[in-house]
């Protein structure tokens, strides 16, 4: 109940506008988007990996500035947190181990993905014809079991935050199956990069060098 | 000696990014966060560091030895929950066991922060493991290199 009393006042500042049909918070959106496409493709005209692997943190910076319009705080966190913070780093120190520059590619092999990304791109626009309004109460995901967290976590768990209570409680099996992902995805870059890092961390090169 | 901005902004802001990655796993029940995005905080705390004075001297304070016995710990602090409310006679994860007599749910709020703990700790050591996987490989790249 907490959560949605701090999240709530933010979307209705928004939403006060002196154009009616026009709120600010659908304005606030479509500028969000519009940025998110802008960054796509500059990201696909760039050729130097540094600087795609920054408009790739934007991007993502963006992206949870989007989810905080929408009222999903906790998805934006994350988002802000992994895409924007570590995953960036990530890149880069990627990038530090192999080219700075990409190099171009023959125009006759760029028709396949682009066939496959409008095919893609199309059904999931397709898709979205189907799709209940967004905060429709009556929409799939807010009845059913989400009703059901709603009503009886201040009952069941009396945590404030459902998302929590949803996560670590109801779901607790799938965040420990999620942790485990996690787990498994350090323990293959430690099998595959990070043979040194144990021995005490020295940095070493490979023999080719 | 160069970066100097940069080492002054990291100094200033290291201390107050951990502080807030555990304002986030201990307050995830009230607000948004939990243990991922604490992890991952307190992880980026640490890769800052690292980016600005060198990895050397992150490995000083987090020997590159513990990160794989963190993964494990964090997921074993889970898992471990669960086989816990399983001898106490629930089900697996089931935390109302914990404090059968509690008429707030202590046990649920005791079992859910047990179990962020876990996935926070799980988390940072992943992601800087990651790290330190990536970034020990080769010296750090030269400012003229990109």
């Amino acid at each position: 109940m907490l959560l949605a009393e701090a999240v709530a006042p933010a979307s209705e500042l928004l939403a006060e506008s002196e154009f009616p049909g026009l709120s600010a918070a659908f304005a606030v959106e479509i500028f969000i988007l519009a940025m998110l496409a802008a960054t796509a493709f500059a990201m696909i005209r760039m050729r130097q990996l540094f600087g795609v692997a920054m408009l790739s943190g934007i991007y993502s910076l963006l992206s949870a500035a989007f989810f905080v319009a929408l009222d999903a705080v906790d998805v934006a966190f994350t988002e802000a947190a992994v895409g924007a913070g570590v995953s960036t780093v990530l890149v880069l120190s990627g990038i530090a181990l192999t080219a700075k520059r990409e190099l171009p590619v023959d125009r006759e092999r760029t028709f396949l993905p682009l066939a496959i990304v409008l095919v893609v791109g199309a059904a999931l626009v397709y898709a979205t014809i189907d799709m209940p309004a967004f905060g429709d109460p009556n929409a799939p995901a807010n009845v059913y079991v989400g009703a059901q967290y709603i009503e009886r976590t201040p009952e069941d768990i009396e945590v404030p935050n459902i998302v929590t209570a949803v996560l670590a409680s109801y779901r607790g099996f799938d965040t420990l199956g999620e942790t485990v992902v996690v787990f498994t995805a350090g323990l293959a870059c430690l099998l595959l990069l990070g043979a040194g890092s144990i021995r005490g961390g020295g940095r070493h090169d490979d023999e080719e060098h | 000696m160069g970066h100097l901005i940069l080492r002054v902004t990291i100094k200033l802001l290291f201390a107050p990014i951990i502080l807030f990655a555990l304002y986030v796993q201990f307050h995830g029940d009230y607000g948004p966060g939990g243990g991922f995005q604490a992890g991952v905080t307190l992880a980026a705390a640490f890769i800052l560091h690292a980016l600005g004075f060198g990895l050397d001297r992150c490995q000083k304070v987090i020997p590159p030895g513990w990160l794989p016995v963190g993964m494990a710990l964090g997921v074993l602090i889970y898992a471990g929950t669960g086989i816990y409310t399983m001898l106490l006679g629930g089900n697996f994860l089931d935390y109302d066991v914990i404090q059968p007599d509690s008429h707030h749910h202590a046990g649920q709020h005791i079992g859910i922060i047990v179990v962020e703990l876990g996935v926070g700790l799980a988390v940072a050591a992943t992601m800087l493991q990651i790290f330190y996987a990536f970034a020990a490989r080769e010296p750090e790249p030269m400012d003229d290199a990109w």
